[in-house]
């Protein structure tokens, strides 16, 4: 097995004395489909912005395939294999479909600010291929025919999987969703089940999804990690999670009562 | 003259003074779009555009001579050297302040207006340079026009630099990354793009338009002196306005209507030339109660 895709130690995050994230270990193995969940505020979209470089946790080591990720820019982070969607579709609403999908591949390209600025041969075939891989991301997630659309134009349910498709055209090791679902009927869920599926098989690319349809995430996750105020109480595979008693009890001692079994 | 005659000679005017404000208000309006600055250090980004180019003419003026060849070459290495002032300036004075509120970071680029216009005050004495260029009388008389060669080279210097940038802008991985980052610079970094790298090329390239126009406006014109950013850097502010701020067609379309408005209005009975600013700052306040988007500019929408 070697090293996890994914490892997080001690994580603590906190703002203005208010502790948000404590002592989180976690870790995402190589080619799985995993769930990140817990009762609102528990921190879920707090460990994203850590993973993704946005917040800067006071302690603690966030590694993938090994390199070391504490610290680095968000770009940089996003070049070392780890791409990210957001609860509220986040598209460039003014851009083309196919241009948001290919904004994605920035990262990879090599051509420089002088080679674009002077349009040089090497640029314009980089270009191409850039194109050409958008391209295959957006028939990957079944929206070719609507290429170039403005982005803020399409059904919700589209512009969720334009937003895959722009993530997945950065390359990543590991793919992070934070709930995908949210907003979308039970056809349009379906669907993103077998996306996801679909995501680990084909690409190999590992998924980890935060998500409050409880019933998505038994069904589709591997591995379930419990957050709660900012302690992981839990992990294991789904039925051993639906039988943690502590579980249960963060779930029920909401007064909203989320309905996890 | 016919009143035909008077239309057209009016109209290249317009179209000339239009390249020089179009060439301007793009970097205005480019920059507004990465970093939501008024950069009103831009006009004498122009300015020092234009005492690069005299400085690069009068070197190589002896070797190639003082002609369009001479000018043209002093354009491209002023438009290199004051690209990457340009970068240095944000990097200095901007970058710190990115994340500091709205005026502050205005209040620095006046700052910055300030430094640029006083440290060539400093060495030119305030004096009128002349700028050395010897550009020829040569014209092409079409029946009921004159336009000459100048005035040709003139427009379609700073039209092919415009379809050069319309193309940057929309076929290049950098030019996407401008306007995505226009549009959600967190997101930019989320797909990987060196936000501050983009920034940089977006100083460098407004700043080398600015020099382009400004080395083409010394040559034309005849001279430069420290000041002459000041009112041109005000006029593209309103172009990049009347077009949408942040708009790169826009500033285009903005700049060429101000530079129309002001050669037809100088035309109208009983008013002269003198009173070509009021025009132009007449429909800067009307543009802004009408029309505060601008002609091509989307209403900006509120996040939550």
């Amino acid at each position: 097995m070697g090293t996890p895709l994914l490892e997080l130690r001690g994580i603590n995050l906190g703002f203005a004395g208010n502790t948000v994230l404590d002592n989180v270990d976690f870790t995402v193995g190589r080619g799985v489909i995993a769930s990140l969940i817990g009762p609102n505020g528990a921190g879920k979209t707090s460990l994203f912005n850590c993973i993704t470089g946005f917040y800067r946790p006071q302690s603690g080591s966030i590694k993938v395939d090994g390199h070391e990720l504490m610290n680095l820019k968000p770009h940089k982070v996003t070049q070392a294999g780890i791409a990210r969607t957001f609860q509220n579709v986040r598209l460039f609403q003014q851009m083309s479909v196919l241009e948001n999908v290919m904004s994605g591949s920035h990262c990879h390209s090599k051509a420089g600010s002088i080679e674009a600025i002077l349009g040089l041969p090497g640029q314009r075939r980089e270009e191409a291929m850039i194109r050409a891989h958008a391209i295959e991301c957006l028939e990957f997630v079944d929206i070719a025919e609507e290429v170039d659309r403005d982005a803020t134009n399409l059904a919700y349910g589209h512009q969720r999987r334009v937003e895959i498709a722009r993530a997945l055209a950065t390359r990543p090791k590991l793919l992070l969703l934070d709930e995908p679902a949210a907003g979308l009927n039970a056809g349009e869920k379906q669907g993103l089940l077998d996306l996801i599926g679909r995501i680990r098989d084909e690409l190999d690319i590992s998924v980890l999804l935060i998500e409050h349809d409880t019933g998505m995430v038994m069904k589709i996750s591997e591995h379930i990690n419990v957050l709660d105020h900012g302690i992981m109480i839990a992990e294991g595979a789904p039925k051993e999670i639906q039988a943690n008693p502590k579980v249960i009890e963060a779930y029920l001692g909401q007064d909203d009562g989320e309905n996890l079994l | 003259m016919s009143v035909l005659n008077i239309f057209l000679q009016q109209l290249v005017n317009g179209l000339v003074l239009g390249s020089f404000y179009a060439l301007v208000a793009l970097g205005y309006t480019m920059i507004f779009g990465v970093v939501k600055l008024l950069n009103f250090a831009h006009g004498d980004i122009y300015m020092v555009g234009g005492f690069i180019g005299f400085l690069v003419l009068s070197v190589i003026a002896p070797i190639v001579g003082p002609g369009w060849t001479g000018v043209a070459v002093s354009m491209v290495v002023a438009m290199i050297a004051v690209g990457f002032l340009g970068v240095v300036i944000q990097r200095v004075a901007y970058q710190p302040m990115l994340n500091a509120p709205r005026l502050s970071i205005l209040i620095t680029a006046l700052a910055v207006s300030l430094v640029l216009q006083n440290s060539v005050l400093t060495l030119t004495h305030g004096q009128y340079q002349p700028m050395g260029a010897d550009l020829g009388f040569g014209d092409i008389n079409l029946g009921m026009l004159f336009v000459s060669y100048n005035q040709m080279i003139l427009v379609g210097t700073a039209a092919a630099l415009m379809i050069g940038l319309e193309l940057f802008v929309s076929r290049t991985q950098y030019g996407r990354a401008m306007r995505a980052i226009s549009i959600d610079k967190d997101m930019c970094r989320l797909m990987g793009i060196n936000v501050t790298a983009v920034i940089a090329v977006t100083f460098f390239i407004g700043s080398a338009l600015a020099t382009a126009a400004g080395t083409m406006a010394g040559a034309y014109y005849g001279s430069i002196w420290y000041f002459m950013g000041f009112l041109i850097g005000i006029k593209a502010f309103t172009a990049a306005v009347i077009g949408g701020i942040g708009s790169i067609p826009g500033a285009m379309l903005g700049g060429l209507i101000l530079g129309l408005l002001e050669s037809f209005g100088t035309q109208i009975p009983g008013i002269g030339s003198e009173w070509k600013d009021v025009f132009s700052f007449a429909v800067l306040i009307l543009m802004l109660v009408l029309k505060p988007t601008g002609l091509l500019g989307k209403s900006e929408q509120e996040r939550m």
